[in-house]
């Protein structure tokens, strides 16, 4: 292994020594530091087995990447380090090492990578491997790319490799192939007012049957294809993915094939644009090891299509995408009424709307003496186009923001949320969660450079925890300072109204950043992009320092 | 053991290499247009100005504040100093069909692209978005991450000095 790696960085110092080394170094760091800090109220301290306190007290969480690169390669190497990891983050991550290294060449037909890489085809929903550093989350391959473009208009992407599980890598190999048509291209029909490109994808994984009681596969592939068409301010675009079958952990081992279809269409012109998207999804849980769970290897990406949220009462209940099945829709649209107009005013108004749903796919008995999704079976049929029976979450948001005057912005929101605990976190919730959630943020500009902004958050509902409240103020000194108090309250919780205060200040000077947090976190699951993760209650001081060179 | 070596072989070699500390070119990297097509870094040209490199998202907010404000003044910049405004969305699969949309309904006038496998995002260390890049004939000369009221004067004075 320390061999490969000294290859690794000392090929292109053999090999391209004839090339003029102009290259630059580049690069960022960024560490976290947690004091925990006992408290009553959460019944947080070291004497509460259930609690999380952590016996060292002080964690922390931090990486450094490292890049060189020139015209034609580049090649660098991330270190990481968790000592031991914050509260929250897989335990797995304890530790510290060099989890990420490649080398990269290029030229105009060919781009080859050795070492680590991040890739996606299509939509992801058959393969994506990425990184969502503040939520630790790394499926990066260790292997093998290559892209081509030999024919104008044609593209090839190659990948083998095993995926990254913390410090350590997948059993299963995974295999891939793409190609892309961009027809235009290949016709040489650039001014055409339209444009067609059509995609389709292997990827194919093998993994080792060790299963005492199955005949398992070891080998499952799995194809897509997809097309996107544009006409003038009009895309339309789909992808159908197709499994082999492949008894997992998460499918409980049944032999059914499985199947995903997501479909896109928008349009816009300056001022306004509108988004229309559907998706059913059936046992399309693809890892590269068919044991594991939770985010771990997995080798698509399967996108939730609701609305991202980053207000703190709108992220209580965040949705994720329900891998065995689930069909759904989403219309989301943005206008801004013109200035002068009568909704417009003096600085014009923006309107945004967005509505989704998801509800379980029709599953029905192979025959009698089957019940639905039993092991070792093939599971169950399902009709295509009928809605399943359980409703999984279904929102509507509607945002305007209006800006007064010179000085004075404001930001409306009311969010309206069904979010059926049970099937999405599959804890003994109480099932159906019915909220409404009403947010005022309001922008003042004191004088230049000098800012204040803060929000008032109301969550309404019978369930769950009940009520919450949330406040915060953020005081802004462009471009170095920034001071923020906030609280959150659950006023409606009938066992314990706790309120979570947190004071934050931070520093910017330059490429670095400084900013610490001093109060309470609420449990609860965090989510970014699609991946969540459920976090606990906790107290104490988060120290972060970041920085680019 | 293993990796003190490998870092002593990296500082060598980077040791050898003309570290420049001031300014840098654009990494070359496949970014998507809004109409899905790859388009390379090395066509990012403004004959007669500098241009602003904007990393975004769609549910971004100090993003979207960054957007409007240098919306608003653009016309202004453009008069004073032919600038053009590139805005990067790192958005994913979840919300691709939407930064088009999203953008067009903000009425924001810059070219909008998409790094779709963040493949930018990483050449140019992006930690945190905002993150807000000027570059003088394709080499970047000054970089800033995160985004508070004022922060676009900071910006207008950076262009201003070139």
């Amino acid at each position: 292994m320390k061999y490969l790696i000294l290859i690794v960085f000392l090929i292109p110092i053999l090999t391209f020594s004839q090339i003029n080394f102009d290259g630059n170094i580049s690069g960022n760091f960024q560490n976290d530091f947690q004091l925990y800090l006992p408290d009553k109220k959460l019944d947080f301290n070291i004497n509460n087995p259930f609690s999380d306190f952590p016996e060292e007290r002080l964690l922390n969480n931090g990486f450094t990447n490292l890049i060189y690169s020139s015209k034609k390669i580049s090649m660098g190497l991330r270190y990481e380090n968790y000592l031991n990891p914050l509260l929250g983050y897989p335990s797995g991550y304890k530790g510290e090492g060099i989890t990420y290294r490649y080398f990269q060449f290029h030229n105009d037909e060919i781009d080859i990578t050795v070492g680590n890489f991040y890739e996606q085809f299509g939509s992801g929903m058959i393969l994506r491997a990425y990184e969502e550093r503040n939520l630790g989350y790394d499926n990066a391959f260790e292997g093998v790319r290559m892209k081509f473009n030999i024919i104008k208009g044609i593209n090839f992407k190659s990948l083998i490799g095993r995926q990254r599980i913390f410090f350590t890598k997948s059993d299963g190999i995974v295999r891939g192939l793409d190609s892309e048509f961009i027809l235009n291209e290949i016709f040489n029909k650039l001014n055409f007012s339209s444009n067609l490109t059509i995609g389709l994808s292997f990827v194919s994984k093998y993994e080792k049957d060790n299963n005492p009681k199955y005949n398992l596969p070891e080998n499952v592939g799995a194809w897509s294809s997809r097309f996107l068409f544009n006409l003038k301010n009009w895309n339309l675009e789909a992808e159908y993915v197709s499994k082999y079958n492949d008894p997992s952990y998460v499918n409980n081992f049944i032999f059914k094939k499985g199947n995903a279809i997501l479909i896109n269409t928008n349009y816009s012109i300056r001022g306004f644009g509108i988004n229309l998207s559907a998706k059913r999804i059936d046992n399309m849980d693809f890892r590269s090891e068919r044991n594991e769970s939770l985010q771990n290897l997995l080798i698509n990406y399967l996108p939730a299509l609701t609305k991202q949220q980053t207000y703190a009462l709108a992220t209580i209940y965040p949705y994720a995408t329900i891998t065995n099945g689930e069909m759904g829709l989403q219309f989301d649209m943005n206008y801004k009424f013109k200035k002068q107009s009568f909704f417009g005013g003096k600085y014009g108004t923006g309107l945004n709307i967005n509505f989704s749903n998801s509800y379980s796919i029709d599953k029905n008995k192979i025959n009698n003496a089957t019940d639905i999704g039993e092991t070792g079976t093939l599971g169950y049929k399902s009709n295509f186009l009928k809605i399943g029976e359980v409703k999984f979450f279904q929102e509507l948001n509607i945002e305007i923001n209006k800006k007064i005057s010179k000085k004075l912005n404001l930001i409306s929101t009311y969010i309206n949320t069904h979010y059926n605990s049970s099937e999405i976190l599959g804890y003994s919730y109480q099932g159906m969660i019915y909220a409404n959630i009403y947010i005022l943020e309001t922008q003042y500009k004191i004088k230049p450079k000098h800012s204040i902004r803060n929000e008032i958050q109301i969550l309404k509902t019978q369930e769950h925890e009940g009520d919450w409240l949330m406040g915060l103020i953020e005081y802004s000194i462009s471009p170095k300072y920034f001071f923020a108090f906030q609280n959150m309250y659950n006023s409606g919780n009938s066992i314990k109204k706790i309120n979570y205060p947190t004071f934050s200040f931070g520093i910017n000077k330059g490429k670095t950043r400084f900013s610490t947090t001093y109060g309470k976190q609420r449990a609860g699951v965090f989510c970014i992009g699609g991946v969540c993760r459920v976090v606990p209650a906790s107290n104490g001081i988060l120290l972060s320092i970041n920085s680019t060179f | 053991m293993k990796k003190i070596y490998i870092i002593l072989v990296l500082v060598f070699f980077f040791d050898n290499a003309h570290a420049q500390n001031k300014s840098f070119p654009l990494p070359e990297i496949d970014l998507k247009n809004t109409s899905g097509k790859l388009i390379n870094t090395n066509t990012f040209k403004n004959h007669n100005g500098p241009i602003i490199i904007c990393f975004w998202a769609t549910w971004c907010k100090p993003c979207t504040r960054e957007l409007n404000a240098i919306s608003e003044l653009y016309d202004d910049w453009i008069e004073e100093t032919n600038v053009k405004v590139i805005a990067i969305s790192i958005d994913d699969s979840r919300n691709f069909s939407k930064v088009k949309p999203y953008a067009d309904g903000k009425d924001w006038p810059f070219d909008i692209y998409i790094d779709y496998n963040n493949d930018l995002k990483r050449a140019l260390n992006v930690n945190f978005i905002p993150h807000t890049f000027l570059l003088s004939d394709n080499d970047i000369i000054w970089q800033h991450s995160s985004f508070f009221d004022g922060d676009e004067e900071i910006l207008f004075q950076e262009i201003l000095k070139l």
